[in-house]
């Protein structure tokens, strides 16, 4: 369903991608990882549309269609699904607004009827109990104050609003004691189904002990250099990157 | 135009004190002196820097004598209907070209007062020899002119003790087919411990410029409270220049928010004169301003006493070729310690050819006081609008969403839902997207 072909972004002079490719199919878990620096945190802005990159070649294609043209908005309407590194704060915006607009935004685009107001809160107390998340966090302004934990938790509990067909977790678990892990990967777990793929992107191994990839990717330099299942993730834990950069070099 | 308005104070000076003191009388006629000796301002006087009268002035007003009564012109209640805070249970005071249309009011004297000044000169000369022109002596010209030629606006007196248990709307239409200038003017006078509050709206029904210059003079005893909110959503042909001067007792509280959406010129002094301890001065502004349209704010907070506070937070959002001033005065006499004052101006500036000019101006002369203040002018934080168009809203209502939300603590301390309502619906409304949502 996602089809990265030859993919070269520059943000300015600089580039930063340098031919990645990569297939998901539906279902399938990718992991993406690679040491800091090498690209991980572009190519999700990137596949999501953010313009301060410039794809310089290649294509990104979506059930087969290229989306390099496509707004941000465009490609969540299509089911895309960015949950950010670094989610923004955003005063003044309580999170169940915010999550009602989204939702009815993409329900809308896609033509259908938005959600009435007793079926969004029932969508939203499942989500709420999926992430053992209490409600009182629905009247909290989005991400203000909001621990690292909550942060990424409150990404999760919109992925489970919005149902993508494709989520990419970036990073998501930087930042994130042990407890907030496994509350993290049960969200993202309870997700899963033959129709939604993930892309995870992350520095460390312990993620993918809870949601268990398909495909391990190691992104260095702009490139993914090397692709294996998950005992790559565990060969990486315990060698490190070193011997990936010696054998690329 | 100056030599006009000159002309109809000394012709008409009789009708305009008769039923007045010696005293207000020469406060008028000293007033008309006043402005005739310097006439309007202009962008070199450093108070009027970047906001220059010029275009207000330029239309030839058409100038009634400033008592005589209503002449044709007449409002139903379906033509104001949507001026109005309708959900809001209030008394409503309505002036069309400068004079009260008892039509369209529902006035009050049970228990305290609630209605003109027009009708006040004659029924309460005591109340007027008090009070009138008594805080504004020193202000400039405009304010000058308003009270040599004011003669109608909203009159409210609350005895010691009392609440008026109804908000007070008050509404100043301008209509007719020649360019009007109309002077308001409002006296508020709260007691002990009473309370009031005032919504106020200067709406222009004409195609023709108008230019509505009012005076504002609160005065609050000991522990009063007054709440005001300023609607300013006036048509691109209106300007509006005023100047509001509330003088606070001991233990007194007063709010006002601002809220400047529309309207081409738009001047606004705001004066908390803090003379006991424990008086508190809130004041928030919202300016939404696009086009061609000037939204100046002056306020001052004067910390005449100890133990006082005060806190301000003015957000602008200016797009297009608008323009903005905020000027923030905090003034800390010596004697003033413990004061605690409190000054925010944020302003987002979306189109190049916009402009904010902030200036916070602090001073202060007592050692013992808290005064923090700043100043922001930034733009729409990207990362936010990458953020919300990567959830899927699309690119006007997701910076009208952030707009909303950066606007929104401007807004606080507005407590009735149904004004809250028509607020977000307005502002909504002016950032061109048809947004339902309840922040």
């Amino acid at each position: 369903m996602l089809e990265i072909k030859n993919l070269h972004a520059s943000i300015g002079d600089k580039e930063i991608l340098r031919g990645v490719n990569l297939s998901v199919k539906p279902g399938e878990v990718h992991a993406i990882m690679g040491p800091n620096g090498s690209g991980k945190s572009t190519l999700s802005s990137v596949i999501a549309g953010r313009e301060d990159y410039e794809v310089t070649s290649g294509d990104i294609l979506w059930d087969g269609q290229s989306i390099l043209e496509l707004a941000p908005e465009e490609r969540a309407h299509l089911g895309l699904f960015l949950s950010f590194q670094y989610p923004v704060e955003i005063p003044g915006v309580s999170v169940s607004n915010f999550v009602k607009t989204a939702l009815n935004a993409v329900r809308t685009a896609r033509g259908e009827e938005p959600l009435d107001a007793s079926a969004m809160l029932k969508k939203m107390r499942e989500a709420l109990q999926l992430l053992e998340m209490d409600k009182g966090f629905l009247s909290r302004s989005l991400n203000e104050g909001f621990s690292g934990g909550e942060k990424k938790r409150n990404e999760i509990f919109q992925m489970a609003m919005l149902e993508p067909r494709l989520a990419i977790l970036d990073e998501t678990d930087s930042g994130l004691d042990i407890d907030a892990l496994r509350i993290v990967a049960q969200g993202v777990n309870g997700l899963r189904s033959p129709k939604a793929s993930f892309v995870v992107i992350t520095h460390y191994q312990r993620l993918l002990d809870y949601i268990v990839p398909d495909v391990v990717h190691v992104l260095y330099k702009g490139r993914i250099v090397k692709t294996g299942d998950k005992t790559l993730a565990q060969d990486l834990e315990v060698r490190g990157y070193d011997w990936i950069k010696k054998e690329v070099e | 135009m100056n030599d006009r308005l000159s002309a109809q104070y000394w012709l008409h000076e009789k009708e305009l004190t008769a039923y007045s003191s010696e005293s207000v009388r020469d406060r008028r006629r000293s007033a008309m002196e006043r402005f005739e000796a310097v006439g309007f301002p202009t962008v070199r006087d450093e108070d009027w820097k970047y906001s220059s009268l010029k275009p207000v002035l330029a239309p030839h007003y058409g100038l009634r004598p400033p008592c005589a009564p209503l002449e044709d012109e007449h409002l139903e209640y379906k033509d104001i209907k949507r001026f109005l805070v309708n959900e809001l249970d209030s008394y409503r005071v309505v002036f069309l070209n400068g004079r009260y249309s008892s039509w369209l009011s529902d006035t009050t004297h049970r228990g305290f007062d609630v209605c003109t000044l027009s009708a006040a000169w004659k029924k309460y000369p005591e109340t007027i020899d008090r009070y009138f022109a008594q805080l504004t002596e020193k202000l400039g010209p405009l304010a000058q002119l308003n009270t040599a030629l004011a003669w109608d606006g909203l009159y409210v007196v609350v005895p010691d003790n009392v609440v008026v248990d109804r908000p007070i709307q008050v509404l100043s239409f301008t209509t007719g087919t020649e360019p009007r200038a109309t002077q308001i003017r409002n006296l508020v006078v709260l007691g002990v411990n009473a309370q009031a509050e005032i919504i106020e709206r200067h709406q222009s029904l004409t195609d023709h410029p108008t230019w509505t210059n009012a005076v504002d003079e609160a005065y609050l005893a000991a522990g009063a409270q007054l709440r005001w909110v300023k609607l300013q959503h006036d048509g691109p042909e209106a300007s509006l220049t005023q100047h509001t001067r509330i003088q606070q007792a001991r233990d007194s509280r007063a709010q006002v928010n601002t809220i400047s959406t529309g309207g081409r010129f738009i001047r606004n002094n705001l004066d908390f004169l803090l003379q006991e301890p424990g008086a508190d001065a809130r004041m928030l502004g919202l300016t939404l301003a696009k086009g061609k349209q000037l939204v100046d704010h002056h306020t001052l907070v004067d910390h005449q006493a100890a133990h006082c506070t005060s806190h301000e937070n003015y957000k602008g959002i200016y797009d297009d070729g608008a323009k903005g001033v905020f000027n923030g005065r905090i003034y800390v006499h010596e004697d003033a310690q413990k004061t605690d004052a409190y000054q925010q101006n944020a302003n987002l500036v979306l189109h190049e050819r916009a402009e904010v000019n902030t200036k916070p101006q602090l001073e202060i002369f007592a050692d013992d006081v808290k005064c923090s203040h700043g100043c922001t002018v930034g733009q729409l934080d990207e990362d936010a609008l990458f953020y919300l168009r990567a959830r899927g809203i699309k690119e006007p209502e997701a910076r009208a969403l952030l707009m909303l939300a950066f606007a929104e603590d401007a807004l606080a301390g507005i407590d009735h839902p149904s004004l809250n309502a028509k607020l977000h619906k307005l502002i909504a409304g002016k950032l061109g997207v048809d947004l339902t949502l309840d922040l």
